[in-house]
């Protein structure tokens, strides 16, 4: 029992919903994800005058008729099906400059049997059209409260705010907008006749949509009762005699009705439409400039993760070290619990926060990108290269945002209408290079790559090891579509929304959702394998065995200092260590000893881990970071037992290339069962890639063995 | 306006204006007549994406993209300029 009333923002994608919501809510948000998929159910207080209600964000609709998973879930939330509490109110945002197919929506959202309340959005656009909008004439037509609203200036969100409380206290649900034809309309009473004389009082809209569709839910319910499933199925099959049902017939007729309204509330009689895009499109979707520009954009969002983010990443790096410094100081008499505490407790911490700087700095630029239009633009010049393998224009959003972390880039596939590319496209993301990976390129190129090549061409490794991804994205999404992924393909659909400044406010929020979801879905699985982690890699653990090694120590002529050597024995020992030299033959071929095989081990549930695993394992210590000069000497000297170089810079390409394609973080694997709903792609997924990394890994070093370096 | 033949959707270019003449039925082609696409409804073509079949149309006042494979068996009459 809620006894805040539930008003309901339903919309075209590109009507200006999102701004308009975080005008109404400002940032008092819950997000939160619908129950069976992940679509996020955006919801916030709202504060009316004398009562406060639920209002709730509904993602971007362009039919309550669902197309796919993401769409149903939407449509239920409109109309309170499933789960969903019935909404008390439905505010419907109509954009101004596109009136007619916003009107589409609405005759739709005008048969819920609620009532409604019409944001009229982007009239400045209209008038910069030279063309003007009679709201108080749209007021009258569609029988509904209609307020002109600018959301990014605030302009009418007052206005709106009345309305809803208005509507809330007496308002009714608008008249159907088209009629029914009578054939059908005969069997809707008929129905419901029969229905109520089994006791089910049922709307007609419920009855409509259930003559429809079989896979209504409505329509399997009554599928139970088998007198009155053989009248709907009798009904259904007279009326698709009738033509009744083509899609044509139905909306055709909104869309006559909403041609109609239209001419009658927009002032034109002016030139048709000046794109004021044009003359910006005319260079940013030029075939051959907008893909430089295209290149250029992405070049500069990739730069500006890597310069922001660094000191930042620094920063929260420098605290953590020096918080757990502190802590650890406190708990000086009891070494188990301080390892706990600062290696397990406060270093797992660490790891979640390290990430953030990049994750803000990608979605401020993604939600600059989108605000702009531009994203859109990007999408429209993507879609051959991304269609040629199966995917199309849409995936390159996701596949962008797996660049800072797969995590919100499965979760941003939910932007494509087609499963199966949807899919495709959430089984491939994860080899997109994610920012946990950076450490590791950035050792080994320090290590390797810039003494012995210089600068340029440790830049330009950086670079191919992004581009890597990509590239073998292509041959696996063909393969998946060949046959491993069963189901028909949806058209691909994408409309161009006008250039427009993006708006601060929704920038900000964008980052601070993204920041949180990131926080508490990725952040709480990694913390909790970071102190699982921990715990393998520390025990066994003994008084003896720590004075067995110091007496090691003392032993050997060697410049390692003692914590580093009983550090390196303790991991050596724990039960990862001897798994890594158990299982060191299998990396041999790739030219891995039992040292890097623990380090790899310990990077499964998160690879960024790896570095200072590899630190411990190289007796610099476990604070080793991957600018440590230490660490890059240690590697770059390590041998095998026979004297050997350890690491050639075949190895530490073999090594990065590893790094690059293998399924290693859990809150990946998490997060893709929880997209698919299933184990088994979570299984395929960790079974592909870290086969497909073991092969290149070992092929690149095989390759430098016989080529010599 | 002079009679045109008609052509199928696949066939149109750039800079053409065009009338919908007729949709086939299907479940494909049910979004694209949510998104406006009907009979009778004028569009022109706006731009031709690099590589080819994605196309951005202008139809009811917006810009929308879709690829000339998914929308091949839409029957079009181009509008002399």
């Amino acid at each position: 029992m809620n006894p805040e009333p539930l008003v309901a923002i339903v919309g075209n994608p590109n009507a200006g919903k999102t701004s308009l919501f975080n005008s109404l809510t400002g940032s008092h948000q819950k997000v939160a994800n619908y129950p069976g998929v992940t679509v996020e159910r955006i919801s916030a207080t709202l504060q009316l005058e004398g009562q406060t209600v639920e209002c709730l964000d509904i993602p971007g609709l362009y039919s309550l008729e669902a197309q796919s998973m993401d769409e149903q879930v939407a449509v239920d939330a409109v109309m309170g099906r499933g789960e969903e509490r019935v909404p008390d109110l439905l505010v419907c945002v109509l954009n101004a400059a596109n009136l007619e197919r916003n009107l589409f929506l609405f005759s739709q959202v005008a048969e819920q049997g609620i009532p409604v309340v019409v944001a009229l959005t982007m009239t400045d656009l209209l008038r910069e059209d030279g063309k003007a909008i009679d709201a108080i004439k749209l007021s009258n037509l569609l029988g509904v409260d209609v307020i002109p609203v600018i959301g990014h200036r605030g302009q009418g969100v007052d206005l709106l705010k009345e309305a809803i409380a208005r509507n809330l206290d007496d308002g009714r649900p608008p008249s159907p907008t088209v009629e029914h034809p009578a054939a059908l309309e005969a069997e809707v009473t008929h129905l419901a006749e029969r229905l109520a004389r089994v006791g089910m009082d049922v709307s007609r809209d419920d009855i409509r949509r259930a003559l429809r569709s079989e896979d209504d839910p409505f329509a399997a319910r009554v599928a139970e009762i088998p007198e009155i499933s053989a009248e709907f199925d009798r009904a259904r099959e007279k009326l698709q005699a009738e033509g009744v049902f083509a899609d044509h017939r139905i909306v055709a007729d909104r869309y006559k009705w909403a041609g109609n309204i239209t001419g009658q509330v927009i002032a034109s009689g002016v030139s048709p439409r000046k794109w004021r895009s044009d003359r910006l499109d005319k260079v940013l979707t030029h075939r051959f400039f907008g893909l430089i520009i295209f290149a250029t954009v992405m070049y500069g969002v990739f730069q500006a993760i890597y310069t922001f983010a660094g000191p930042m990443m620094d920063a929260i790096e420098g605290g953590i070290g020096w918080f757990g410094g502190l802590v650890g100081g406190l708990l000086e008499g009891q070494p188990m619990i301080q390892s706990l505490v600062v290696d397990g407790i406060i270093a797992g911490i660490g790891s979640v926060l390290v990430f953030l700087p990049q994750i803000l700095i990608l979605f401020a630029l993604i939600a600059i990108l989108e605000g702009t239009g531009y994203l859109a633009r990007a999408a429209f010049l993507m879609d051959r290269l991304l269609g040629w393998c199966g995917l199309n224009g849409r995936a390159f959003i996701p596949l962008l945002s797996s660049f800072a972390c797969a995590i919100p880039g499965i979760m941003a596939a939910r932007v494509m209408p087609d499963p199966k590319s949807r899919l495709a496209t959430i089984l491939v993301a994860p080899l997109m290079s994610c920012s946990a990976r950076l450490p590791v390129y950035i050792l080994l190129i320090g290590a390797f790559i810039e003494p012995e090549f210089g600068a340029g061409w440790a830049g330009f490794a950086l670079f191919a090891m992004h581009f890597l991804g990509l590239l073998v994205a292509v041959p696996v999404v063909l393969v998946l579509n060949k046959g491993i992924i069963k189901g028909r393909r949806l058209p691909f659909l994408l409309e161009l929304p006008p250039y427009q400044w993006p708006r601060v406010r929704d920038v900000l929020l964008a980052m601070y959702f993204r920041g949180k979801v990131f926080l508490v879905t990725a952040g709480t699985i990694i913390f909790v394998m970071s102190i699982v982690i921990w715990g393998l890699s520390s025990f066994p653990r003994s008084a003896e065995a720590e004075a067995r090694y110091e007496q090691e120590h003392s032993q050997m002529q060697t410049q390692v200092s003692l914590d580093s050597y009983v550090q390196q024995r303790q991991l050596e020992d724990s039960f990862l260590g001897r798994f890594g030299r158990t299982i060191e033959p299998v990396f041999i071929p790739a030219g891995y000893d039992w040292r890097i095989t623990t380090a790899i081990l310990c990077a499964f549930p998160a690879r960024e881990v790896v570095v200072p695993s590899m630190g411990i394992m190289f007796a610099v210590g476990g604070e080793a970071d991957e600018e440590s000069v230490d660490l890059r000497k240690a590697l770059d000297q390590a041998t095998w037992p026979d004297g050997r170089k350890l690491m050639t810079p075949w190895t530490a390409v073999g090594l990065m290339v590893f790094f690059a394609l293998c399924a290693q973080c859990m809150s990946t694997l998490a997060t893709v069962k929880r997209e698919t709903n299933s184990w088994g792609w979570p299984v395929f997924m960790f079974v592909y890639m870290s086969g497909l990394a073991y092969l290149l890994a070992v092929a690149i070093h095989q390759v430098g063995l016989r080529v010599g370096g | 306006m002079s009679a045109m033949e008609t052509i199928p959707f696949r066939e149109v270019r750039q800079g053409m204006r065009a009338r919908v003449v007729s949709v086939p039925e299907g479940p494909d082609m049910k979004r694209l007549r949510e998104m406006g696409l009907n009979e009778g409804v004028e569009f022109s073509v706006a731009k031709v994406a690099p590589f080819g079949d994605t196309v951005e149309i202008r139809l009811l006042n917006y810009a929308l993209c879709l690829r000339k494979r998914d929308a091949e068996s839409i029957i079009v009459q181009p509008i002399p300029a």
